[in-house]
């Protein structure tokens, strides 16, 4: 059955995909190679998944300042996730998407959501976000 | 809700101060959005992050906010860049990579930035001082400058930090409002034998464990003995912020904001208790290394981040108490620093025996950044818990962390080992 989540648009668009799902932060430099789309942190719950094209759902950032420059170049190179869905805010990865759209007019959206609803996104699930927030999950057979 | 401008912030995004204060400036409203604020306020230094890793994007955004005619406003620093400026060649680093660095710092330098090359900014030229509302990125000197030095900054990311210096202005938001500085999470270090204190593992250890349980909150340590140095202080700063999102610790009786437990917490009760354990150190530690005592190693990486004077200081007396003894064949013992430790080092009589014993000294940049550490090389030591997080993933090898001293005994013995006396529990 689809479920749909309300969420607060950080960084506005439309985007859909499959979801990624973390349970750790994760700093996105030394965490992402923006080149091939790897998570590259060894320690972390998704080390070797791809990002690109995902709807990637982790809990929030963390780490270093370089985030955004990852992020943006991510988005250069095509290697971006469609969309980020986190728990908490982190201001460092709504820059990389602006300075994206300022650069390249190409954003990644980024859609804060509760606890609850985060754990309502499963591995596998098909998500479609729209502008204003809604995330429309059908879940994985 | 939208952020209320001054006329002169008003002036700037319509383009009157030239299209890179408006582009700047573009950045700064969106981030104020984001961030909520209702207002700007000003700022008056910056230190810039944006200048360290090396990307095609990167590059071209330093280049075209430098096309457009950028200046900065206020006193701006540069942290690390992506080679050592003058001794990149002798070093292997690849000529079209240097060929890009170098506009990228030509790019900054043209805005009027002090290219000091450094993510210790706090240990150099222009130190903040208290209170001082500042635009700070690169997560270590973020933590520092606000722990430490009681400066106030938020984390910064890589490209807003010389907006901010461009139009010496942020949104008004986060840590550098005093009301959002109070303490959350109460770490009180029990059982911790101080003993362990004079291993300067300690340090890295505590920021490690503090940043994975603090996550993005703010932590007040009660029991940090008074004494701690700036380098141990940095060194705890740089692990928490590797581990979390930590952009403010304070230290009961260490800390400028902390003189008391009460002043730490501006009078209210911890959100959250939690005792630390010698056990929780212990863990902590063991996260830090991925491969076994006995490893063979490939190179020893210290100054993450940036080596003080006081640390060569320390690395020399450990390099003279192995009495004649260097660095194995095999090994690779980089040490990063800034310019301006380095001239104290040449000042000293120690850089001979650091040469002798078969130290690298590298400058301005960092192993993560700049192609330094060769090829073949599968394990890394080290005495940073910022080094250990990050090496597995931005080096591709596995990584040991000790002590200096441990650093220092596994090169001469080209395998990982480890004093173990004050990590064996009682």
């Amino acid at each position: 059955m689809d479920r749909i989540v309300i969420g607060k648009p950080v960084i506005a668009g439309s985007a859909e995909g499959v979801a990624l799902v973390s349970k750790q932060a994760l700093s996105l430099w030394g965490g992402l190679n923006a080149q091939t789309g790897e998570i590259i942190d060894r320690r972390h719950d998704r080390s070797g998944a791809i990002v690109t094209g995902k709807v990637f759902v982790f809990p929030q950032g963390k780490g270093s300042s370089t985030a955004s420059a990852i992020l943006l170049e991510s988005i250069k190179a095509g290697k971006a996730p469609a969309a980020i869905i986190n728990c908490k805010l982190d201001p460092i990865l709504a820059l990389g998407s602006i300075i994206a759209d300022e650069l390249y007019h190409r954003t990644v959206p980024i859609i804060v959501v509760s606890q609850q609803d985060f754990d309502l996104i499963n591995e596998g699930d098909h998500v479609v976000i729209e502008p204003h927030g809604t995330i429309s999950i059908k879940a994985h057979m | 809700m939208s952020v209320v401008l001054s006329e002169k912030d008003r002036r700037m995004l319509n383009g009157e101060h030239g299209q890179a204060a408006k582009l700047a400036m573009s950045i700064l409203v969106r981030m104020a959005e984001v961030y909520g604020a209702t207002e700007m306020m000003d700022v008056t230094q910056a230190h810039i992050d944006g200048c360290g890793l090396l990307s095609d994007a990167g590059l071209e955004f330093a280049e075209t906010l430098a096309a457009l005619g950028g200046k900065v406003s206020i006193p701006t620093t540069l942290n690390m860049v992506p080679l050592d400026v003058q001794h990149w060649r002798e070093q292997g680093v690849p000529e079209d990579y240097a060929a890009k660095a170098l506009r990228q710092i030509k790019a900054y330098a043209d805005m009027g930035c002090v290219p000091t090359c450094t993510c210790a900014p706090y240990q150099g030229y222009l130190t903040p001082r208290f209170g001082q509302q500042i635009a700070w990125a690169e997560s270590n000197a973020i933590v520092y400058a606000n722990s430490v030095l009681g400066a106030r900054t938020n984390r910064y990311g890589d490209y807003i930090d010389i907006c901010a210096a461009i139009t010496g202005r942020v949104p008004k938001y986060g840590l550098h409002v005093k009301p959002n500085r109070k303490g959350q999470l109460l770490l009180r270090l029990v059982d911790i034998d101080p003993a362990i204190w004079r291993d300067d593992a300690f340090y890295p250890v505590l920021g490690h464990f503090l940043g994975r349980v603090a996550e993005d909150k703010i932590s007040v340590i009660e029991g940090l003995p008074a004494e701690a140095s700036s380098d141990q202080l940095k060194a705890l700063g740089a692990a928490a912020a590797s581990s979390g999102a930590v952009a403010l610790f304070h230290a009961v009786g260490v800390t400028p904001e902390a003189n008391t437990l009460e002043e730490a917490f501006q009078g209210d009760m911890p959100e959250q208790v939690m005792e630390v354990h010698f056990s929780d150190l212990l863990t902590a530690r063991a996260e830090l290394s991925t491969v076994e005592t006995g490893a063979p190693l490939g190179a020893v990486v210290l100054g993450c981040p940036h080596f003080s004077f006081a640390e060569f200081q320390q690395l020399a007396q450990i390099i003279q108490d192995e009495q004649g003894q260097s660095v194995h064949p095999g090994v690779q013992f980089i040490v990063l620093t800034s310019q301006q430790a380095f001239s104290l080092l040449q000042r000293s009589d120690l850089q001979d025996l650091l040469t002798a014993f078969g130290v690298q000294i590298i400058m301005d940049t960092c192993v993560f950044h700049s192609p330094v550490v060769h090829a073949d090389v599968k394990v890394t030591m080290t005495n940073s818990g910022k080094h250990a997080y990050y090496a597995p993933g931005e080096l591709g090898v596995e990584v040991a962390f000790g002590s200096m001293a441990d650093c220092v005994r596994s090169a001469i013995k080209g395998c990982v080992c480890r004093g173990e006396a004050s990590w064996i529990e009682s």
